[in-house]
């Protein structure tokens, strides 16, 4: 099989502007998010992904203005999340440009919602996006997994992981791919902001019980990370931020070391 | 400057393949009527939407579609407007376009699918859409269903997934690509380019 593995740079958008990681670009427009999809499109990211955090009632037209400018200027697939609660949301992202969309909190909400994009636009246009923390506490009906702290389930927290559900991450995976949807942005709770790693028992976890791909996301600190949620965590891609936004490991250094260690990457 | 029409099914992301049949080279329009499609120097089905529902939008336009084709009009099809040059699909029921001999089949459960990602494509027959194009280039796929022509001989390029598929077909003025070149980088670009130029030749 020669499909290569993703690499996918994640940019956090708010009132149109990138919101982390705009330091060391030195881009005339700091923080433009279409001066920035451009330079990891050159710099050969497979795939990116937008998430949007503005708050505001501007928020449908701040989005159409971007995305459109981002459609423009790059050639490779790009998914927008934060905030698409529907089919019209999710119309308005597709229509002005973006490949997917990643639904969170609403897919938790009203699981109808993911049929009803899967009808309308194709299952390979949704995401669906998944906070996932670890719960130690062993409780009945839940999927348990093994890890180097014990016994653990992984459970769905909702916007923007303030709020624990009760739902183990795993079975709404199963049920989600059931409903129709076409990936999964998985993202540990635990791990995000540490850049100690993914959660490779939680991508794992999903990723073995799915039959459709999964993004990894949370924990990239060094080149190794993406390489062991791909060979043990069996992701599908790997989403990463400060990584590549610091400069610390830009894109081509990331997948040549991963291209040595023997992953199937993009040229 | 030549006209590219986009045929739209009413679903989707059109502006991708809008603006990378512009950057090829062409003025590119979207279009929905039989009057639209008949002033196009080059026709694009593109990739959005479900077999059966995009069949019952183009019913209106298949005759003019047609007689264009048979004109001589370049056309491109890409992923599902690809899939639509077949006689059937096991996405859906309705009847194909059936430029080929053929049907579109499910890819097998044993890979993840939707097959999504970049991957490579053998070239099994030099064709010029693909003048420039190295053996082996990364391309980007996301597809559920694949085409299986009766006739080898319109292969171009396959591509392996689970199962050794053929991911572009050409025949005449007729070409078709499982993959997304208007989502495949400067590769993709150079693909276009390369219909382009069939289309002002």
């Amino acid at each position: 099989m020669t499909l290569a593995k993703r690499i996918v740079p994640c940019l956090d958008v708010d009132h149109g502007k990138v919101v982390k990681g705009i330091n060391f670009l030195q881009l005339k427009h700091a923080g433009d998010p279409v001066e920035m999809a451009k330079r990891y499109s050159d710099e050969g990211a497979d795939e990116l992904v937008f998430l949007d955090i503005t708050a505001s009632h501007e928020k449908r037209d701040i989005m159409r203005q971007y995305v459109e400018g981002v459609a423009k200027a790059i050639s490779i697939p790009f998914t927008v999340g934060g905030g698409i609660r529907n089919v019209s949301d999710a119309r308005l992202v597709l229509c002005s440009g973006a490949d997917k969309v990643s639904v969170n909190t609403a897919a938790i909400e009203k699981p109808n919602v993911i049929t009803e994009l899967a009808d309308v636009f194709g299952r390979q246009c949704v995401v669906i996006a998944i906070d996932a923390k670890r719960n130690h506490t062993l409780t009945d009906g839940k999927i348990m997994t093994e890890t180097a702290e014990g016994k653990v389930w992984f459970e769905v927290n909702t916007y923007g992981g303030r709020k624990p559900t009760g739902i183990d991450a795993v079975a709404w995976a199963m049920q989600a791919e059931k409903l129709g949807a076409g990936e999964f942005l998985v993202t540990s709770m635990d791990k995000d902001g540490t850049e100690d790693g993914y959660d490779i028992e939680l991508t794992r976890a999903i990723s073995e019980r799915v039959n459709v791909p999964v993004i990894a996301s949370g924990g990239a600190g060094i080149p190794k990370h993406l390489l062991d949620v791909f060979t043990d965590g069996k992701a599908d891609a790997a989403l990463a931020a400060s990584i590549f936004h610091y400069n610390k490991y830009p894109v081509p250094v990331v997948k040549d070391y991963l291209r040595k260690m023997g992953v199937t990457i993009r040229q | 400057m030549a006209n590219a029409v986009i045929f739209d099914y009413g679903v989707g992301n059109l502006l991708s393949l809008k603006t990378a049949l512009e950057k090829a080279g062409l003025t590119a329009t979207i279009g929905t009527t039989a009057q639209d499609l008949a002033k196009a120097d080059a026709i694009a089905l593109p990739g959005v939407g479900s077999f059966t529902a995009s069949l019952e939008r183009l019913d209106k336009v298949k005759d003019i579609l047609q007689t264009k084709v048979a004109e001589g009009t370049p056309l491109l099809g890409i992923c599902l407007g690809m899939q639509l040059f077949f006689e059937s699909s096991e996405e859906g029921p309705g009847s194909g376009l059936a430029f080929f001999k053929g049907t579109v089949k499910q890819l097998p459960s044993t890979v993840k699918v939707p097959h999504m990602g970049w991957n490579t494509l053998n070239i099994t027959r030099p064709n010029e859409l693909f003048e420039g194009i190295a053996e082996g280039t990364y391309v980007y796929f996301v597809h559920s269903l694949y085409p299986a022509p009766i006739d080898p001989e319109i292969v171009v390029t396959k591509t392996e997934y689970g199962t050794t598929f053929t991911s572009a077909v050409a025949q005449k003025n007729i070409y078709g690509t499982q993959f997304h070149p208007e989502k495949s980088g400067d590769i993709g670009l150079a693909i276009l380019k390369n219909f382009a130029k069939i289309v002002v030749r």
